[in-house]
């Protein structure tokens, strides 16, 4: 209580803020494309956490030894099949539908992956510990009275040269290109001979890898896991995603570091206030800036 | 003399009414099957209630439980106190309709408040904003230590039975009809369709929104307060998220914008939910070496939801009432 403003919550947020980040980029970015809430988003992310768990766990037991990137593609892998499959069996069919089904839907999705996991005997509704020392043992240096883990300088580093990726993806390639094409004007991008599909399924597979690598490196920072884990985070980010202008890439890096930072101290404050935080920042954007920090206005088209 | 259709409608409930407190008196069906049928009916007032903002006006809300727990806990507050000082008092019941009416003013008031940021946002930010609010709801409720916080408001005296459930939800049920087929009605249904155009043609769109909300929010405020009395606890994870996933897939399986259809689908998802847990018990007992443990159930719900958006997406009636239900003058 005598600081609330102090060093290490800052980069605890920091910390939370690069995991949010990944995960509203997937958000926003499917928004941009397919102007969907994709509300199964966050289970993406609980997905990649539980896919390199049992790597983790199968390669202990073995006695393996698994190198620590294939276990970090394995989990972005995971995310993006399961990205994928729901794209084309929930979200495919209702492309051309009110737009209000397809978010049905997409709650549907998240709500059949999170009980069929929990549902699962393999896998089960209780909580499982992350077996994070195995995957990287942890070391913390210390600065002063602030301390920083190895983790927490894994999560900052893997996100930053993800977003670095990301950024370098949508700018510079052809299929960056036609990616911001999509987002600007369907029926023209198809005019254009933009294979309009392929590059839906390929922005879910952008954003589902984004999100299974948030879930590894969820995992091994906060070393818990389990069926659920996935609603808050995702509900956080995409406030995220739609504080810093949702379809708008920098915009969702920025509203994920402002929401991990606001959501440490508001939890050093009082524990139980972290979780409200969010929302009544996101209802004050929404009043005073309804369409984000970044965002543009977008006229009205009757 | 041609009986009037109101008239009708009113002899149909009666008749509803007194076959199930008969068999229920004779046993021929249980207390529990009872108690499906009392939470049936509370279902149906929050089904029609969100309907009325969903499926009439047009506004995707999602945080209806929000409104729910706000009538809960504030009429529940209210009896318990009452309870306290005279459990045996003859003028309770009375004093259990004030807490109902207060709690049900206290959601209205909620959701007027909650309708204001309606008029800037509309369509996926606005289901956002409804579900912060639900989610702020719920942390406000697991940060006050008088309610209980996250163990939840317990020792709530049973006040809600059948009879007083039944007539609640008839009255709910027809003055949420009588609004849907009144000058306002149309007002909302021209939101729904077009809202630039219905302000064209002179809707007060604003005040329309906000009074949609008010009022669904109104009956969701009362429908949490005999939910609370039934069950006789209030808990904040059931008005969370997932509370208002369940309502929210009876107005779709109903149908948008169709009062028979979340009535059907009010009383059809409550008995499937409990069917579904029977279901499991005997396929655990049958199977003892392969676990099917209760989590299945929420499955086949979450599957349900996705194939009726896949190949029914309109729901069950889409946006036809049964005759009974349409007010005569509404047919020319």
């Amino acid at each position: 209580m005598e600081k609330i403003f102090n060093l290490q919550q800052l980069i605890n947020g920091i910390q939370l803020g690069s995991i949010y980040a990944l995960i509203a980029l997937g958000y926003t970015m499917v928004y941009g494309i397919v102007r969907l809430i994709n509300f199964a988003h966050g289970d993406f992310f609980m997905i990649g956490a539980y896919a390199s768990y049992f790597i983790i766990l199968f390669a202990t037991l073995r006695g393996y030894h698994i190198p620590v990137v294939i276990i970090f593609l394995i989990s972005m892998g995971a995310g993006a099949g399961a990205a994928v499959l729901a794209n084309r069996i929930a979200y495919k069919p209702l492309r051309y539908k009110p737009r209000l089904s397809a978010l049905i839907t997409a709650i549907g999705v998240s709500m059949f992956i999170e009980y069929i996991f929990s549902a699962l005997p393999v896998i089960g509704p209780s909580y499982r510990s992350f077996p994070n020392e195995q995957f990287i043992e942890s070391k913390i240096f210390t600065i002063g009275t602030t301390t920083i883990s190895n983790y927490a300088i894994i999560d900052v580093l893997v996100s930053a040269g993800l977003m670095i990726f990301l950024t370098y993806l949508v700018k510079y390639t052809r299929v960056g290109m036609a990616m911001r094409a999509v987002s600007q004007d369907k029926d023209a991008a198809k005019l254009m001979g933009i294979d309009i599909e392929k590059i839906i399924t390929i922005t879910f597979i952008v954003g589902g890898a984004f999100a299974g690598a948030a879930g590894l490196l969820t995992g091994v920072s906060y070393p818990r896991i389990f069926p659920y884990m996935g609603i808050l985070p995702g509900l956080k980010a995409f406030i995220a995603a739609v504080l810093g202008g949702i379809g708008n890439i920098p915009g969702a890096m920025l509203g994920s570091y402002i929401m991990g930072i606001s959501e440490t101290f508001a939890t050093s404050y009082r524990s139980l206030l972290g979780e409200g935080i969010a929302f009544a920042i996101l209802i004050l954007v929404l009043l005073f800036r309804p369409q984000g920090l970044l965002g543009e206005t977008i006229a009205e088209k009757v | 003399m041609k009986i009037s259709r109101n008239l009708k409608l009113l002899f149909y409930c009666l008749i509803f009414y007194v076959i199930i407190f008969l068999l229920n008196r004779y046993n021929i069906i249980n207390d529990y099957i009872l108690h499906i049928i009392n939470l049936s009916l509370v279902y149906v007032i929050l089904t029609v209630s969100l309907n009325l903002i969903n499926g009439f006006t047009g506004q995707f809300s999602i945080g209806h439980m929000g409104f729910a727990a706000v009538g809960a806990y504030i009429s529940g507050i209210f009896t318990t106190l009452i309870w306290k000082i005279n459990p045996s008092n003859p003028i309770n019941y009375l004093l259990f309709f004030v807490a109902l009416i207060i709690g049900s003013i206290a959601a209205g008031i909620i959701g007027f408040l909650l309708g204001l940021p309606t008029l800037r946002l509309r369509g996926d930010y606005l289901a956002i904003v409804t579900l912060g609010f639900g989610e702020i709801i719920r942390t406000i409720i697991n940060n006050i230590d008088y309610v209980g916080g996250p163990r939840g408001l317990l020792g709530i005296p049973k006040f809600s039975n059948f009879t007083i459930i039944f007539i609640i939800t008839v009255i709910s049920v027809l003055v949420i009809r009588n609004i849907v087929f009144s000058t306002q009605g149309r007002a909302f249904k021209s939101i729904r369709e077009d809202q630039i155009a219905s302000e064209l043609v002179g809707v007060n769109t604003t005040i329309y929104k906000v009074y949609a909300f008010t009022i669904g929010a109104f009956f969701a405020g009362l429908a949490g307060g005999l939910l609370c009395h039934l069950l006789q606890i209030a808990h904040p994870t059931q008005y969370g998220f997932m509370g208002t996933i369940f309502v929210l897939v009876m107005v779709y399986a109903g149908g948008m914008g169709s009062i028979t259809g979340s009535i059907i689908a009010a009383f059809g998802l409550t008995f499937m939910s409990e069917g579904l847990r029977l279901l499991l018990k005997w396929i655990d007992d049958l199977t003892p070496n392969f676990p099917v443990g209760i989590e299945w159930r929420m499955v086949i719900y979450a599957a349900l939801l996705i194939v009726i958006m896949l190949y029914r997406t309109e729901g069950l009636m889409g946006k036809r009432e049964f005759k009974i239900l349409v007010p005569e003058e509404e047919e020319k």
